[in-house]
């Protein structure tokens, strides 16, 4: 069973239409790289899959439950689809660890110890237990990415968000998060991933997806679409970002 | 003419009394205008359009209208609409409780919108309800960004108390003027009391620096 299923997905921001009845099935394990223009629709695309934005028009299923559900339901969904954004969106007056060590105390109902338990043995998973006492103000850019993206972990989600994770950051930084990311997918982490990453998405990506305009207009292997673009378009965009 | 400070000191016990009626007045009143304040500020910021027309009617009839005209409303008007007996205390703290409330609305419907709107995201995204994003995240980050306004707010109520001398609340202004009405001494009497306003305004600006000292603003 999919464990994402778009079916005929419409989104509206007020007359603009920014996603035209998208289709689109993905299966555990897989990693999605969602590329395109600035406009096309790939970060709401995203966001509609954790119902961060509302749907206008067809279903969305996640995980089996429909983003059109009540908002248990709606957090069900949330707590198996953890997300990464592109401005960390740290807690600002929490700890690295008491950041990490949040959803599970708060959102699976943990324990304290065991929460910060958990916490710690996700943050020296992203290599980052020697900052577990700081706050984000006090970790470079990257580290704090690294630090959300075990935050979003923490929760034991079965998928994985990512909103242009590293476009924020320094290119020097940028690697370190990729690398974490990298050690995710190898894990068998489903991951869907909006980013610019041409050689993450050719190294780690099962499946390359290229918007435009509010639709799905190449969806394949990403070695072959990225050496040998058909879609005009695509050849374009890939022009611009190499 | 002699600032004669016996004066001061025969009238040191009255003036006491009114002022410990002036903290109660002040304390009762920003406690229950910081809980009216919360749910109003909340329901401008995140309610329906119900909850948040009414929280704006609130808002707007009170800081529409003196605090004089209000407490007078209160002690005088009241009584015979709903019939009931009103003691001039209780209407000094309901004064203060709905004047400030109303302030304190929007101090604390200003903050909570002013934290970025990623948190609330990134709480959201993890699984939580939106009322424990409120308390857990938004909430505490929001606290810290009112102290200053609430400070302002606070000091004001504070003062604000003076007023109810109209309706013969033994409060410290209400005591001074009854001392010098029985003394004439107006020199030294009206400093005794800016004094004693200034002792209590100082230590609440103490108390309220100590606390943005502990927790910084983030």
């Amino acid at each position: 069973m999919s464990i994402v299923e778009f079916r005929k997905v419409t989104k509206r921001f007020g007359q603009v239409t920014i996603l035209d009845q998208v289709d689109l099935s993905i299966e555990p394990g897989e990693k999605v790289v969602l590329i395109g223009p600035s406009g096309s629709g790939k970060s709401t695309l995203l966001r509609c899959i954790n119902a961060l934005e509302e749907i206008n028009g067809g279903d969305l299923v996640v995980d089996g439950i429909s983003v059109k559900s009540s908002g248990r339901m709606v957090r069900m969904i949330r707590q198996e689809a953890g997300m990464v954004f592109q401005q960390f969106n740290l807690f600002p007056q929490m700890t690295a660890l008491e950041n990490v060590a949040f959803g599970p105390r708060r959102v699976r109902h943990e324990p304290r110890q065991e929460a910060r338990k958990q916490a710690l043995e996700m943050l020296a998973k992203v290599g980052l237990a020697d900052r577990a006492h700081h706050y984000p103000s006090e970790l470079s850019g990257g580290q704090q990415q690294r630090v959300a993206i075990a935050r979003a972990l923490a929760v034991k989600p079965k998928l994985m968000l990512f909103d242009e994770p590293t476009s924020a950051l320094d290119p020097e930084l940028r690697h370190e998060v990729l690398r974490v990311m990298q050690a995710l997918a190898e894990e068998g982490m489903t991951m869907i991933v909006v980013t610019h990453e041409m050689a993450f998405a050719r190294k780690v990506g099962t499946r390359l997806i290229f918007m435009e305009g509010g639709k799905i207009a190449v969806d394949g292997e990403p070695r072959e679409l990225l050496a040998n673009p058909q879609n005009p378009r695509l050849k374009e965009f890939l022009q611009h970002v190499a | 003419m002699d600032f004669d400070w016996s004066v001061i000191w025969q009238a040191l016990p009255e003036l006491l009394k009114g002022a410990r009626l002036t903290v109660l007045i002040a304390l009762a009143g920003l406690a229950g205008g910081l809980v009216i304040g919360a749910a109003a500020g909340l329901a401008r910021a995140y309610g329906n359009a119900v909850l948040n027309a009414i929280a704006f009617i609130y808002v707007e009839l009170i800081r529409g209208t003196p605090i004089i005209v209000q407490v007078m409303f209160i002690y005088f008007a009241l009584p015979i609409l709903a019939n009931v007996r009103i003691n001039p205390l209780a209407a000094a703290i309901m004064a203060i409780i709905i004047n400030a409330g109303a302030y304190i609305a929007e101090i604390v419907r200003g903050s909570f919108l002013s934290v970025h709107r990623g948190l609330r995201e990134a709480g959201l995204a993890l699984g939580l309800p939106f009322w424990k994003v409120l308390f857990y995240i938004i909430g505490p980050l929001a606290f810290r960004r009112m102290i200053p306004a609430l400070g302002n707010q606070f000091i004001v109520s504070l003062k604000d108390t003076s007023l109810f001398i109209v309706i013969g609340v033994g409060e410290l202004t209400r005591q001074g003027q009854e001392i010098m009405a029985a003394n004439f001494r107006a020199v030294e009497i009206w400093s005794a009391v800016a004094m004693f306003y200034l002792i209590m305004t100082g230590a609440l600006t103490l108390i309220l620096r100590l606390t943005e000292k502990r927790m910084r603003i983030l």
